[in-house]
């Protein structure tokens, strides 16, 4: 257990009664919550404490939130509380979700609740590849192990379906499965697919805004930051890209996606782009993992190109395009796909953007831009075609046919992960396959040829396949 | 340090003034203090809002209403963009206490400013008893404490309604949730952390007017 993460083992409590299956409080069962988040009134959280159901958790103990775990100095404050009279420590980190103070319990809800065994759960009809089917085996017998596993799979496998078998099979043996994805859109898109391909389950959609507040079905999906809120509860928890923020960096995070999970369970992660440490681990063959190399159409990943612009970061700097970059743009203008070009920072996608405006449709988009969602789906219906990002439309999104052009492909913000993401965005319908990826540059960096070679690594083991 | 708004590592720049002198630790990185928008003056003298010399159009129409002359002016420290939403969000709301020290080097120099000379009692706006413990801590209080002064109980509150959950007409039409509890015989300055529409000071400054305060004054975070 934890092998991934090499976290510190969140605090255990000591053992609680299972809630009955029949009880109302099952829908608490495996919260971690602070009082006022609590529905019940002080007399039924009382009986609930001495039936051993709820237990009573300092919130803050030696320099540590019991919601969150952060243990930085610089993470807790200080201020007069007005209920209790004293100075209080409270937790900045998780602040956000609600204040975890030093004079106020967390309650941790009995998790051993048992869930519907469903006899055929699934009603999806399509079929998988000899890929996804690999991988959705690898994901059965982990979950039936309890182990951990990480699915390294392309960007446009088809992660989604390769999971409905997994789920299918924790199902019929009645497991609870939590979801937990970094972005609210990809809740968002993944509760409806789920819903329509297992009609009969209660499925839940839980991040900050949701008008889900609960949090109590059997399969659950949520944000990252909603695994704060629970305690040894799930039998099965995917992590969805494990290696993008705010998951990959955030100790705190992984620590509490770690209690969230039950002491016997199955942990899967997913990622396209593994990071060094993972990679290690799996070498040294400390983390069991399945490849998907191949694309769910069966066509390889457009692998990118390198061209040297040298004065594209002094043409840039003047709020313009060196020639070459232009030229490229007006040949790909002549194709028919539209064109999706990454910018490495907010100022250089409006400049581009306002820049190709006089000859071209295009809109620039980032990730405090207000019409985000607009922009995006207008691009979508083929409004626009033209749209300059930044790194925020790196993953998760699919447009069926697109080329793609980074801009100053050297720029840090574009690290390996991000490269071999931002090419993923090509060639993602059986439609159109292809797609031309092109990076932009001033010198090569490690970054551009290490993108390069895990693509075309991918490409060649599909093949062997 | 720590930038006390984003967390991230804020390096001292290092000279030989800085070196030889005392300097203030720096609180807020650069990124953040450029988000944060200083209101330069002058402004609209009686509201403090940013833009523009001349009293505003919304100063206008409270000087031809009921509540005219209640109010001498508002001295406001930072355009209420959207950054500072999102900061007064998590300060306020979710009860983010220490952010308050992002803004207090900022808000110490434009009260010295305006109110240096003046002999004032600092009055803080009252919570109702539920939102105080909900919160935990009354934000006018803190702001005052961080002035340097210790606020006063001048008002009591009667409902217990959310300002900033009603548009501007019904907070203005609303009648007065507040009540006088002490006597004012100096000028008072009512301080808050938001200005928006005006109405919750000129409710305060009406109250204290009738009881017979040579002056009321209003210091906001934001306008």
């Amino acid at each position: 257990m934890l092998h991934l993460f090499n976290v510190k083992s969140p605090h255990s409590h000591p053992q609680l009664s299972p809630i009955p299956s029949n009880s109302p409080y099952k829908q608490l069962s495996g919260r971690l919550l602070t009082r006022n988040e609590i529905p019940l009134d002080e007399n039924e959280l009382q009986q609930l404490i001495q039936h051993e159901y709820v237990y009573k958790l300092p919130s803050i103990t030696s320099n540590r939130c019991g919601r969150c775990g952060a243990d930085e100095s610089h993470l807790f404050g200080h201020f007069p509380h007005c209920v209790c009279g004293c100075s209080c420590c409270y937790c900045r980190n998780c602040v956000m979700m609600g204040r975890v103070t030093e004079c106020e319990s967390l309650y941790i809800f009995s998790s051993c609740t048992a869930f519907k065994k469903h006899e055929a759960p699934c009603n999806w009809e399509g079929n998988l590849t000899i890929g996804q089917q690999n991988a959705a085996e690898r994901i059965i017998s982990s979950i039936k192990r309890k182990e951990e596993l990480l699915v390294w799979a392309v960007c446009g496998a088809g992660k989604t379906e390769m999971l409905f078998p997994g789920i299918t099979y924790a199902l019929r043996q009645g497991l609870r499965i939590c979801i937990a994805t970094p972005r609210t859109d990809v809740v968002r898109e993944l509760l409806p697919r789920l819903q329509s391909a297992f009609a009969d389950v209660d499925i839940q959609g839980l991040y900050g805004d949701s008008e889900e507040k609960l949090g109590s079905a059997q399969l659950l999906i949520a944000t990252t930051h909603q695994l704060y809120r629970y305690t040894h509860a799930f039998d099965v928890v995917i992590i969805d890209e494990i290696d993008a923020f705010p998951f990959h960096n955030d100790k705190s995070l992984k620590w509490a996606a770690s209690r969230a999970a039950k002491k016997a369970s199955a942990q899967i992660y997913l990622t396209a782009t593994p990071r060094k440490e993972e990679k290690k681990r799996i070498r040294k063959k400390q983390l069991s993992a399945v490849f998907i190399p191949s694309r769910f159409h069966g066509h390889p990943l457009p692998v990118p190109k390198l061209k040297l612009t040298p004065t594209l970061r002094s043409r840039l700097s003047k709020g313009a395009l060196p020639s070459s970059i232009l030229s490229h743009i007006s040949n790909q203008r002549k194709g028919k796909r539209q064109l999706l070009l990454f910018a490495s920072t907010i100022q250089s996608a409006e400049n581009i953007a306002s820049l190709l405006s006089l000859h071209y449709s295009v809109k620039s988009v980032h990730a405090e831009d207000p019409e985000r969602a607009d922009k995006i789906n207008s691009f979508r219906n083929l409004e626009i075609d033209i749209l300059v990002t930044t790194t925020i439309l790196e993953r998760g999104v699919t447009f069926p046919s697109v080329d793609v052009f980074v801009i100053d492909a050297g720029h840090q913000v574009f690290d390996e992960a991000a490269l071999v993401q931002i090419s993923g965005r090509a060639g993602r319908s059986p439609d159109d396959p292809d797609g031309r990826v092109i990076f932009f540059h001033i010198g090569k960096t490690e970054a551009m040829l290490e993108a390069q070679a895990a693509i075309e690594k991918m490409n060649l083991k599909a093949k062997k396949q | 340090m720590r930038c006390i708004i984003c967390f991230s590592p804020v390096l001292p720049s290092v000279d030989w003034t800085t070196f030889l002198t005392l300097q203030k630790p720096v609180k807020v990185c650069l990124q953040c203090s450029d988000k944060l928008s200083g209101i330069e003056e002058p402004g609209c003298p009686q509201c403090g809002r940013a833009d523009g010399a001349e009293v505003c159009y919304d100063c206008e129409r409270w000087e031809r209403s009921e509540y005219a002359g209640v109010l001498t002016k508002n001295v406001a420290v930072f355009s209420y963009n959207e950054f500072a939403k999102e900061l007064v969000a998590r300060w306020k709301y979710r009860g983010d206490f220490t952010l308050i020290e992002a803004f207090t080097e900022a808000a110490q120099k434009k009260y010295k400013n305006h109110f240096h000379s003046m002999e004032a009692d600092l009055a803080a706006i009252p919570l109702s008893k539920e939102r105080l413990w909900e919160r935990g801590f009354n934000q006018s209080e803190a702001l005052i404490t961080q002035l340097g002064a210790s606020p006063l109980s001048f008002f009591k509150r009667k409902g217990s309604e959310k300002q900033s959950k009603k548009g501007r007409m019904e907070r203005i039409g609303g009648e007065n949730p507040f009540e006088l509890i002490g006597k004012p015989e100096r000028p008072v300055i009512l301080v808050d952390d938001i200005y928006t529409t005006g109405m919750t000071v000129r409710h305060l400054g009406r109250l204290l007017c009738e009881a017979g305060c040579p002056e009321v004054y209003s210091f906001t975070l934001f306008r």
